[in-house]
């Protein structure tokens, strides 16, 4: 597996080449963010904000109505808690065309609870207008471009940077409120979304040896959330539906897919994980993956109990399984 | 004889001005006394302010609205093609107009009264303020007439008018961006964030009026949060800012008229909240919102309005 450093850097200014009215809004994150080299290539696009989010969010809204089309971008925390009256009244009740770039989704910093957006996909879900994008791999953070630049509205983007595996065929790019399936099977449904993709990806190898039919499905998109391929696959479940997400189980992924089993009548037993409504603290993210028991041995363990048995599967057969190369073991990037 | 023409040139704007501060008071009472409430001290301080810039500051065009405001046609977002938005009352968009925001949008009232006054709204448009299904709203949104932006939640205009400023700047478009702001909205960190902002991007087409009444829903300022000294504050963050006696017309138009510097440009509009309306002076310290005590309160705001505004002055 091919990993990718940096990738939205050269991509977002590439990207942006041809489109003059792209405009990139920073809050004093701009390495962190991964635009410094769009701030070099097009300066006369870019412009720092400072320390000052909810001033930055009015602003994008003014430039926006103005015919712009602002690319903003810090810390998903600071989008969804400190800028959330402005991200609400400034961008999304005018349905503007701003978007959101929010980055260090859940445990993928060390950072602690005032850098771990582990509720913003909940927050924004609760926005009308909001559309909402989540980049798992290579292939999405370099398409995610594309489908929030469809959007005549407001997007907010949950953003990967610094090293990036390429999961899916950069010949399959992102889809509006298309789940992407990963594998077809009748005894487990998993959904997944971000970083925890990779982590089922791992559990469906090994079982699928051992003869148990999982259904996987990735998810990008949580607002639209009508893709029938979602409520499908979860009636097909024999044993029950399985979410795994890197955020709290309330308001994001499980949610979503608890709506749409609900609302159709599906009676099939659903297993959340995530956070388990509660903060995390500052560690790394293999180390706080396993603690909150969002990684393939959680879902591993939820798939056997499902399914009433044992596969005698330890985490050492799934260290032997592991996706290689795996992400290297360099120190986090700065905050 | 030159001379002669601009001295009477200059006393009309001037009449009109001070024959629209009137009308504003004039709606706003009768509409409190009618109804048995309403944001009558803002109409009392900011009138001559609102007057002003309507009248001799702000460079707008007739307006493109239906002079009776229609229904209220929803929300703005993907489903809804029907949408209409209030600010053709303050005319067309061209590069070279310039455009209103109200900030301090509890004075939605007072707007609606200046837009009666200056032709741009029908009186029955007036009629509709607060009426269920209608846009008049009490607390204005950007479907409401005279609105461009959504302000309600206090502080947020000025960092929205900047981003409008600077997109403006961008396309190469001349007109300026008047944004009318309470002075509660300066406890406010957005605020000095926007105005930091501003000043960092040399947006010197953008003024703000703000009308330093010294009066908020708690009470006076002075007890709640004080914000003074706010001019030197405003200096020392980089704006170029004129004090004035927000009555005083001419002292509120002369700053506009300055030709721009690089800075964005406040005025401070000291004001008084029972200005013209000098009944008011009884219930001070609490105006934010006035609501009459009993009927004989109310009877006596009926005297006051035969006595008053009947004719105009």
């Amino acid at each position: 597996m091919e990993i990718l450093k940096k990738l939205h850097a050269g991509n977002l200014v590439k990207w942006a080449k041809d489109k003059p009215k792209v405009v990139v809004l920073s809050a004093d994150l701009t390495g962190s963010t991964e635009i410094d080299l769009f701030r070099d290539t097009y300066p006369d696009r870019f412009y720092s904000m400072g320390m000052a989010e909810q001033n930055m969010i009015s602003f994008a809204g003014g430039l926006a109505r103005e015919g712009f089309f602002p690319f903003v971008h810090t810390f998903a925390v600071f989008l969804c808690r400190r800028a959330l009256d402005q991200v609400s009244m400034s961008i999304a009740y005018p349905n503007l065309p701003v978007r959101l770039f929010g980055f260090l989704p859940g445990i993928t910093t060390p950072g602690g609870a005032t850098h771990q957006a582990i509720d913003d996909i909940g927050v924004m879900r609760v926005l009308p207008n909001m559309t909402i994008l989540e980049t798992g791999d290579a292939t999405e953070v370099e398409s995610v471009l594309d489908v929030a630049h469809s959007i005549d509205g407001p997007v907010y983007i949950r953003m990967l940077r610094g090293e990036v595996p390429r999961l899916f065929d950069q010949a399959q790019p992102m889809r509006l409120d298309q789940a992407r399936e990963l594998s077809t099977g009748d005894d487990i449904t998993l959904f997944s979304s971000g970083i925890c993709t990779e982590e089922v990806m791992r559990v469906t190898r090994v079982l699928q040896e051992r003869g148990v039919s999982i259904q996987h499905m990735h998810i990008s998109t949580f607002k639209p959330f009508n893709d029938p391929a979602v409520l499908e696959a979860a009636a097909r479940a024999r044993y029950g539906v399985i979410t795994l997400e890197n955020h709290t189980i309330i308001g994001g992924l499980g949610t979503a897919v608890a709506e749409v089993m609900a609302g159709a009548g599906v009676g099939k037993k659903l297993v959340r994980l995530g956070l388990q409504d509660t903060y995390a603290h500052g560690a790394s993210r293999g180390y706080l993956m396993r603690e909150y028991r969002i990684d393939a041995i959680a879902v591993l363990e939820e798939i056997e109990k499902l399914m009433g048995m044992s596969f005698g599967i330890t985490g050492n057969d799934l260290e032997a399984i592991r996706l290689e190369p795996m992400h290297s073991d360099a120190k986090a990037e700065a905050l | 004889m030159g001379k002669l023409m601009s001295q009477r040139k200059m006393s009309n704007w001037q009449e009109e001005v001070r024959r629209v501060a009137w009308g504003i008071r004039k709606r706003s009472l009768e509409y409190t006394i009618k109804s048995n409430g309403g944001y009558l001290s803002q109409a009392c301080s900011s009138a001559e302010i609102f007057a002003t810039l309507y009248t001799k500051i702000m460079k707008l065009g007739p307006s493109q609205a239906p002079m009776i405001p229609p229904p209220f046609t929803g929300v703005p977002g993907p489903n809804n093609p029907n949408y209409v938005t209030g600010v053709g009352y303050n005319g067309p968009k061209a590069p070279h107009l310039d455009r209103f925001f109200l900030s301090c949008v509890q004075y939605a009232m007072v707007l609606y009264a200046a837009l009666v006054e200056t032709g741009r709204m029908a009186a029955e448009g007036f009629e509709m303020f607060n009426k269920d299904g209608g846009t008049v709203e009490m607390i204005g949104a950007e479907h409401s007439p005279g609105h461009e932006i959504t302000s309600g939640s206090l502080g947020q205009s000025l960092s929205q008018a900047a981003g409008i400023a600077l997109g403006r700047r961008l396309k190469g478009e001349t007109g300026r961006q008047w944004v009318l702001m309470s002075d509660g909205e300066f406890q406010s960190g957005q605020t000095w964030e926007a105005i930091q902002t501003l000043c960092y991007y040399k947006l010197d087409n953008i003024g703000v009026y703000i009308d330093v009444n010294g009066q908020q829903c708690d009470g006076e300022m002075e007890d709640v949060m004080t914000i003074e000294p706010l001019h030197s504050k405003l200096v020392a963050f980089g704006v170029r800012v004129y004090s004035v006696n927000g009555h005083d017309i001419e002292a509120l138009a002369a700053p506009a008229d300055l030709s721009s510097d690089g800075r964005p440009l406040f005025v401070l509009a000291y004001t008084n909240t029972s200005q013209g309306i000098e009944i008011l002076e009884e219930r001070k310290p609490k105006l934010h919102y006035i609501r009459f005590k009993d009927e004989e309160e109310r009877e006596r705001y009926r005297r006051f309005f035969q006595d008053n505004f009947t004719s105009p002055p």
